[in-house]
């Protein structure tokens, strides 16, 4: 083998049901080593995707190949993936130290060989000592590693992840995201992971897959997904966004001018433009990316008043509404002169066209 | 006042089960133990003293009998954990919505039909002049009508047709508990279905396995009916026993210590299975 495969490779993957398809001619490749995420709203069809990875449900039609080989047809305890479940799936009747070790006894690996393996795995999630106790006796966190550790045992090419974090509180969820990603470079394992949640997938990934009905939208690195959208979806599902549905005035070369359905006129820098003038847009407009300044220099300024404020320590925001009457979520700076404003207060909002972002509007 | 009236609340809710428990239950047992414990020295002249147990023991038929109906009810409950387990496993894990509930009906409609009436129904199946006999006479598989009924097959089949739904229902409970992803995850890290059912699904279901045989050895040890009918003169079952010595033979003495005898054996033979499956009773009885 002189190049090497990718870990996973899925081409045209499909899956039907009797009234819908699921996941709609997916392709992608994940290299080895590194972390993919499949974000999407709930019902997109990642888990059955996923479940199509691990062998519980078979595709309709198309390839999934796991280190070059075709897994068609090969059961899923034969599959050299492994899965760490929603809900963990630990098995209760065992002590932790027999859950992680399952999959080696069910490989016929002599015991103290077990033993060992065991004691080293959950050293290495940072558990040691407690492969005797039951699994009602850790923490949420601790099952986490827990669950990690039984599948990481039998060295998977690919370890794949259901949400895993979903059950977990705010604060744990922060921990266990970087510890995740720590893991997973230490491992130095395939990853991939499904989440409905942006920023999970945003901390952890090298790459993202977006999903939508069934198909990806959009394969990329985080920082690409999140400032180069392809598409309306990506835009508005990953990260925050300003929505501005508005016309197009005028093209010039890749600058289009547009009119929102307020009135108010503002110019965009569109590099990959389809449209034409007098066509239905849509601006996806960052709320980091519109500052509060003092002068009514440069393009796309509008004055405005503050409708709200909301105070979330560093994510804290602002909701402003331009004279058009379009409303604009701000990120609102917690220093400088703009720390203290004030229901009513007026302001000028001020925004790059190179920052905003704006396709054609699905008209129904 | 408040602590009164709840007390007093507490008291009247036990009364019922208290009344059950010692009325019939525990003054009845201690009723049985006097008499089993008195000799008949003349007419009507009694003395306290063992010897209707040294009876049973100095004549084997009797603690032959006794064996035999438990080993025949240890087989019983053996066969219908056997069988009842793949049926509860269908209805709990591999079917949804309507066809579970239909099939859990199923399993009970029988029950809706008194036992003598069903015990029947197999006596017409089974009889030398039977459906299966002449059946197997009509397709030219054997030559003359052929008796199916009064062995110990017969007997094993009706013991095992009586209880097996109170083998399924406790097992369907538990099966029913048991998270799906559970398999899943025991087969994604490469496990076979014999070690998954053996290692994960047979673990999780002891608890209903427990309960299950606990209530099905102690319907056989105790069923009258279904031996007397279906075993017929030479059935020996120790409840038969037990009525020909009160009934027929009027020796309410030798009757009774053969009843606490086998109360003796059953309860003997549940705390063997709790230890060896090292369940507790108030586990088991309590989950289901």
């Amino acid at each position: 083998m002189s190049v090497p495969h990718p870990d996973l490779v899925c081409s045209d993957l499909t899956k039907d049901f009797d009234k819908f398809r699921a996941v709609d001619r997916v392709s992608f490749e994940v290299p080895q080593g590194s972390f993919f995420s499949i974000l999407g709203p709930s019902g997109c069809g990642k888990t059955t995707l996923l479940r199509m990875i691990a062998g519980f449900q078979s595709p309709t039609s198309g390839d999934l190949l796991i280190k070059g080989k075709s897994m068609i047809g090969v059961s899923p305890n034969k599959r050299p993936v492994s899965m760490v479940f929603q809900h963990l799936a630990l098995f209760p009747t065992m002590n932790i130290g027999d859950n992680v070790g399952f999959g080696l006894r069910q490989r016929g690996i002599p015991k103290s060989e077990i033993n060992r393996r065991v004691q080293k795995v959950l050293e290495r999630v940072g558990l040691p000592g407690v492969s005797q106790r039951r699994i009602d006796q850790i923490s949420g966190g601790q099952k986490q590693r827990v669950a990690i550790a039984r599948c990481m045992v039998l060295e998977p090419d690919v370890l794949l992840l259901d949400e895993p974090l979903g059950a977990l509180d705010l604060k744990l969820r922060e921990h266990m995201k970087v510890e995740l990603k720590a893991l997973q470079a230490a491992f130095n394992t395939t990853f991939v992971y499904i989440t409905h949640d942006q920023s999970e997938a945003l901390v952890m990934s090298d790459n993202i897959a977006v999903m939508n009905n069934g198909k990806f939208e959009q394969i990329g690195s985080p920082h690409d997904v999140y400032h180069e959208p392809k598409t309306a979806f990506v835009a508005g599902f990953v990260g925050d966004a300003n929505k501005i549905r508005s016309k197009v005035l005028a093209v010039n070369g890749t600058l289009l001018t547009l009119v929102s359905d307020g009135g108010a006129e503002m110019k965009v820098e569109a590099r990959a433009n389809t449209l034409r003038v007098g066509d239905r847009a849509q601006v996806f407009l960052r709320p980091e990316a519109i500052e509060l300044c003092n002068t009514q220099d440069g393009v796309n300024v509008s004055q405005a008043q503050v409708t709200s404020v909301l105070f979330n320590g560093a994510n804290s925001s602002i909701t402003v509404k331009d004279d058009s009457g379009d409303l604009l979520k701000i990120a609102s700076p917690q220093t400088g002169s703009f720390a203290n404003l004030r229901i009513g207060d007026r302001v000028l909002a001020r925004w790059s066209p190179q920052h905003a972002r704006c396709y054609r509007a699905e008209e129904t | 006042m408040g602590s009164y009236n709840s007390r007093l609340g507490f008291y009247l809710l036990l009364a019922p089960i208290l009344l059950w428990l010692v009325v019939l239950i525990i003054l009845p047992h201690i009723g049985l133990f006097i008499v089993s414990i008195s000799e008949r020295v003349g007419p009507r002249e009694y003395e306290a003293g063992f010897d209707n147990y040294a009876a049973f023991f100095n004549e084997p038929l009797y603690w032959r009998t006794f064996a035999r109906t438990a080993i025949m009810s240890i087989l019983a409950t053996v066969l219908t954990l056997i069988l009842g387990f793949p049926i509860a496993y269908y209805i709990a894990k591999l079917t949804r919505g309507r066809t579970k509930t239909t099939l859990f009906l199923m399993c009970m409609i029988p029950f809706w039909v008194s036992e003598l009436v069903r015990t029947f129904g197999w006596m017409i199946l089974l009889r030398e002049t039977g459906v299966i006999s002449n059946a197997l006479q009509y397709l030219g598989l054997v030559d003359g009508p052929v008796e199916m009924l009064y062995n110990d097959a017969a007997i094993m089949l009706g013991l095992v047709y009586t209880s097996i739904l109170f083998m399924v229902v406790p097992l369907v409970t538990t099966l029913d508990s048991l998270d799906d992803s559970l398999i899943e995850a025991g087969y994604d890290l490469g496990g076979t279905s014999a070690s998954i059912m053996r290692e994960i699904v047979i673990p999780h279901a002891m608890p209903g396995i427990v309960s299950g045989c606990i209530v099905v050895f102690m319907l056989s040890l105790g069923n009258y009916l279904t031996p007397i009918l279906l075993g017929g003169k030479d059935s020996l079952w120790f409840t038969g026993m037990i009525y020909t010595q009160f009934i027929t033979r009027f020796n309410w003495e030798l009757g009774s210590a053969f009843g606490f005898l086998l109360l003796l054996l059953s309860s003997l033979v549940v705390s063997a299975g709790l230890k060896l499956s090292r369940q507790s009773l108030t586990e088991t009885m309590g989950r289901t």
